[in-house]
């Protein structure tokens, strides 16, 4: 199963087993990892899943879509070059040794 | 954190949206008591929003829809029980399942959903008349839809129109009112979404009713008031929801349009709560008591329930917010949209991206966001940082949600 590490704002950062097929922000929840809140319960309507990729591995991630696009746009911590909504990214083995980092704020 | 006594029950009656979310966050408050949810859908509890989008198009499989993984609830020491409570011995503080199962609580929450209207019209019951609430009948609706010639879906809600969106191929869509959405949505938005379909390839029939569904065991055709028939071999009935309230009357709880509680989400019975689309709760947002239908709602109350339980009580009062998607429309709803007396359009209409701002006595009550979520999260920054603006002040930033919400951070 391939691992994903959270990383918190304060650097403390979790490595956990992501099960293939579910999101990286169903993982967050799967393991109680604080700093996704997804509200809308990952149907890209409120932006409060926002991590930032490591920037070397943001092509190992499908491209964005229209809806992310537009919902990264109004995240409540800055949208950065490697931002991305987790409730957009399903878990692939090749995301194995996936680093995230949470922003400040999500709501 | 304050938590509850570690000898305390909590029964959680409904394995949907909120009953999961009242459970998980019994755990994350810290509650150290059993915690039981009784369920009647088999397997780990999911999420229903998909199952009229990615779900029933084929985008999205079982493992999506889960809210957390099987053996998170053994890790939280959360007890899944199959089944359904038949009924409440409130004197007893017991609960007997329909398998005759009885169970004690110390607090019992209510989570019993709601469950759709079924079409009051002869034929109702043919095979090829289809609804849509539970996995089981998105599976269902995805296996007919590929043997299907004509789809008629009735009822141009939320459920029928994504349903419409997402069915992949050209539909009839019949609704009673004269225009769609017409519960949830303003005037200028049915319109749109009215187009939007159309533009689909779908035919919209308004101030249409249905009196009858005809067939010889499976339906033809769809009998309109006028007296002329659709045919039809895939019938979707969409009509709406009546709470599920049965074990709350059996309870001797009032009832009236849901399961009535108070601003904490109590019953009159102290040790039992009510939430999510079964509760009737005074909403401060609609100044009147309101019934919701929507995962926001669900979701904060079976929050608002377990902080309660576990000491920490605070008065209902989360923003109410809602969305569907269709086609390639996105539309988000924040507040509720009741009595507006004034009105005004931002944003591109002709482009399909705009915003409806409803206001009533000169303040802002709801905002519909069609193709533009940031104006939806302005406008949930505006109402529940209590600077719910005037029309004066939106005018003055040419209705300018997002400039609006700059100049009072910045005030």
């Amino acid at each position: 199963m391939p691992k994903v590490t959270y990383v918190q704002p304060d650097g403390t950062s979790r490595t956990v087993d992501a099960t293939v097929g579910r999101s990286l922000m169903q993982v967050a929840l799967d393991h109680g990892v604080d700093g996704i809140v997804a509200e809308c319960g990952g149907n890209a309507m409120c932006a409060t899943c926002h991590v930032y990729v490591a920037p070397e591995r943001l092509d190992d991630l499908g491209p964005l879509c229209s809806d992310e696009e537009e919902m990264l746009d109004c995240t409540a911590s800055p949208r950065a070059a490697t931002s991305r909504l987790s409730c957009q990214l399903p878990v692939t083995e090749d995301l194995d040794g996936l680093v995230l980092r949470l922003p400040e704020e999500q709501l | 954190m304050t938590t509850g006594s570690s000898s305390e029950t909590v029964l959680v009656a409904g394995g949907g949206q909120s009953g999961f979310q009242a459970a998980a966050s019994l755990r994350d408050k810290g509650f150290t008591g059993r915690v039981v949810l009784v369920g009647d859908e088999p397997g780990v509890p999911y999420q229903r929003p998909p199952l009229s989008k990615a779900y029933l198009k084929g985008t999205a499989g079982e493992e999506q829809l889960r809210l957390r993984p099987e053996d998170f609830f053994a890790e939280k020491g959360i007890e899944l029980v199959p089944g359904r409570v038949a009924s409440v011995d409130r004197a007893a503080s017991r609960v007997v399942l329909e398998s005759g199962e009885e169970l004690a609580y110390d607090h019992l929450v209510l989570a019993t959903g709601a469950r759709n209207r079924v079409l009051p019209v002869p034929g109702a019951d043919l095979d090829g008349v289809l609804m849509l609430r539970t996995r089981d009948d998105a599976d269902r609706l995805r296996s007919s839809l590929e043997r299907a010639s004509n789809v008629v879906v009735i009822g141009g809600g939320f459920i029928g129109l994504e349903f419409a969106s997402h069915a992949g191929r050209p539909v009839t869509v019949v609704e009673a009112q004269d225009r769609l959405l017409a519960r949830v949505a303003s005037p200028e938005v049915s319109e749109f979404f009215k187009e939007l379909h159309e533009k689909a390839g779908h035919t919209v029939l308004l101030g249409t009713g249905v009196t009858a569904l005809h067939g010889d065991g499976h339906v033809s055709s769809v009998e309109l008031a006028d007296g002329s028939r659709l045919p039809a071999d895939l019938v979707v009935v969409a009509v709406g929801v009546v709470p599920e309230t049965t074990l709350a009357s059996q309870a001797g709880l009032t009832v009236t349009n849901g399961v009535v509680v108070d601003e904490h989400l109590r019953t009159e019975d102290s040790k039992i709560f009510a939430i999510g689309d079964c509760a009737n709760f005074p909403c401060v947002h609609a100044g009147a008591a309101t019934r919701l239908e929507s995962v926001q709602n669900a979701v904060d109350q079976a929050r608002c329930v377990a902080a309660a339980i576990t000491g920490d009580a605070a008065p209902y009062d989360s923003l109410p917010w809602f969305w569907t998607d269709q086609t390639d429309a996105k539309l988000q709803i924040v507040g509720i949209l009741a009595n507006a007396d004034q009105t005004v359009v931002t944003g591109d209409r002709a482009e399909g991206r705009f915003s409806v701002l409803s206001f009533r006595d000169g303040v802002l009550i709801a905002v519909e966001s069609v193709n533009r979520p940031p104006d939806h999260i302005a406008a949930r920054r505006l109402f529940t940082a209590e600077l719910r603006p005037s029309y004066a002040d939106l005018e003055a930033s040419s209705f300018d949600l997002k400039a609006h919400v700059k100049s009072r951070s910045a005030a």
